[in-house]
């Protein structure tokens, strides 16, 4: 589980994660803000159908893989958030 | 962006950074593509918009990352962000997709200075949601002030595992564990290389402090586990471990691993430059002499990218690299390139003493990295486990690029990169040949995923 530190307000933005609204720190990748929701896993692989989570947050691992405006196997922590943007699970391929 | 450019410039870390500000003042025209939306790297990444406190809680050595970062704002050099490079041939073309528009580009030189990433380690559990790399919990610190929630538990080996377990207690985090492999013989083996070390003592009076630190909070640390694994069934529950001969359990429902760092080679493979084992570092590097440059004219490599050597000394070997490069270029006489980089190279000579005393320290164990439990996946893309791969080898495919094909292991969207190296130590094992004959999984383009659109919009006006 993880948690925000209490730092000073900055600029934000509402994004829907799982339909849910959810305000986030404008600029922040989208795998931080799931994380920081705690909504546990955020793909199951295509393989054995497992739950996985981000990894490595720096783009080599390719765990972090969700689906992002409707476009899946996209990079949850090379994308950044921006206004209305819709998060959701992937399920295996996403495809 | 332009089509050509005299120097291409990838990563903008503490070697890319600095090369790019040494070769703009000197008038070369530079391009430095990085992929991160914000310059700085792993190792001062957000550094420009990390609130205050933030900052300050993560430590001095962070902050070092302003000044690097703010000269090379100030210099002519061109930067462009959210960058990611999909492919690099040996006449130094460079295939990128900038802000999800394709490119191919060309350049005169090209500096690799893309730097490192945590080593994987396969072990069982290491898969479920609730475990995470150290280094991704301290990007996520740095880049958003998120921390892990009480009780988090730190395993592997490493100085990080330390410095993230303070920086975590500056920030009001209670830590519960921190557990480390190294053992009595990687003492001793450290043990010669103490003398050199102790020459540069501060790296190892901060390391004590940290741990002084650390004890008076109440953390638990212990050296010499074993055997690490993660329970749970749709996300981490518990972990399990070996300690002075006996078996431990620690309810948690996070924790972070760290197993040292390992040169990203990926661009100087696909580039087809020479490569090889570093027992010591327990990784593959590029052949590189003394200035960066690689086996290949016109291509080098500085910062951990060539070689783990950590962010002071990628400062200097970024610089000495453009020196290199002005002097290819004609912008510079081999004298002048030498009394330039006298000085980077005097500091850099310093601050590399203290690295074989802490590889051998911390050398990650062969249990670990040669013979990983059946069970533990070792592929995470295509789920492939080292049972898998061992039974492929008993079946006579003593050879990375066999196992892939048989297994898929190494061909799912991370191209192999969180395994290579480990599918090559189980090889390594079974067929009882040593890491310096063994083979690397064949790199091909694209690096990265790239859409037909992108693909197609490199050619957006040809005829019928």
């Amino acid at each position: 589980m993880f948690k925000r530190l209490d730092e000073s307000p900055r600029q934000t933005v509402t994004v829907i994660i799982n339909g849910h609204h959810v305000v986030v720190p404008e600029g922040e990748s989208v795998a931080a803000a799931v994380l920081a929701e705690n909504i546990g896993f955020t793909r199951t692989t295509p393989v054995n159908n497992q739950p996985r989570a981000p990894f490595c947050m720096m783009g080599v691992c390719f765990d972090c893989l969700m689906v992002i405006d409707g476009v899946p196997n996209q990079q949850a922590c090379m994308v950044q958030v921006r206004d209305g943007m819709r998060i959701e699970r992937q399920h295996g391929s996403g495809v | 962006m332009n089509d050509h450019y005299r120097l291409v410039i990838i990563g903008a870390g503490p070697a890319g950074l600095a090369a790019a500000t040494v070769a703009a003042d000197h008038g070369v025209e530079t391009a430095l593509l990085d992929e991160q939306p914000a310059p700085g790297g792993q190792i001062f990444r957000a550094i420009e918009s990390a609130p205050d406190k933030r900052a300050r809680q993560l430590g001095p050595e962070y902050r070092r990352g302003e000044k690097l970062v703010s000269a090379f704002r100030h210099s002519s050099a061109r930067y462009y962000p959210d960058t990611q490079v999909w492919s690099l041939s040996a006449d130094r073309e460079i295939g990128l997709n900038h802000r999800q528009q394709a490119q191919v580009i060309s350049a005169d030189q090209v500096l690799l200075a893309n730097g490192a990433f945590e080593r994987p380690v396969p072990f069982p559990g290491w898969t479920l949601p609730g475990v995470m790399n150290a280094g991704a919990g301290q990007i996520l610190f740095k880049g958003s002030g998120i921390v892990p929630a009480d009780g988090v538990v730190l395993a592997g080996s490493g100085p990080l595992l330390l410095l993230l377990a303070w920086q975590y207690l500056r920030a009001g985090v209670k830590v519960r564990a921190v557990l480390d492999t190294i053992s009595r013989s990687n003492y001793l083996k450290a043990l010669p290389w103490l003398p050199k070390a102790l020459m540069v003592h501060h790296h190892i009076t901060q390391g004590l402090r940290y741990q002084q630190t650390l004890r008076l909070a109440g953390v638990e640390l212990h050296n010499g586990i074993s055997d690490l694994q993660a329970h749970g069934s749709e996300s981490l529950e518990t972990i399990s471990y070996r300690h002075k001969g006996s078996k431990h359990r620690l309810k948690t429902d996070s924790l972070l691993i760290h197993f040292g760092v390992i040169p990203n080679i990926h661009l100087s493979q696909a580039a087809g430059c020479n490569h090889y084992w570093h027992a010591r570092q327990q990784c593959w590097r590029p052949e590189l002499d003394l200035w960066g440059s690689s086996s290949i004219d016109g291509i080098l490599v500085a910062g951990d990218g060539g070689g783990i050597g950590g962010a002071r000394t990628a400062e200097h070997a970024g610089r000495i690299a453009a020196f290199q490069v002005l002097h290819n270029l004609g912008v510079i006489s081999q004298r002048e390139r030498d009394r330039e980089a006298a000085r980077d190279r005097k500091w850099m000579k310093a601050d590399l003493r203290i690295r074989p005393f802490l590889e051998k320290l911390f050398s990650i164990p062969d249990s670990m990295l040669r013979i990983p439990h059946d069970n533990a996946i070792v592929c995470r893309c295509e789920e492939v486990t080292a049972g898998e791969i061992r039974s492929a080898i008993a079946e006579g495919h003593g050879d990375s690029n066999q196992v892939k094909f048989l297994t898929r292991c190494g061909m799912g969207p991370c191209q192999g990169r969180q395994c290579a190296q480990a599918v090559a130590q189980i090889v390594a094992d079974k067929t009882s040949l040593p890491m310096k004959k063994s083979t690397q999984f064949r790199v091909r383009p694209p690096l990265k995923p790239l859409t037909l659109g992108q693909l197609a919009s490199l050619y957006p006006d040809e005829p019928e």
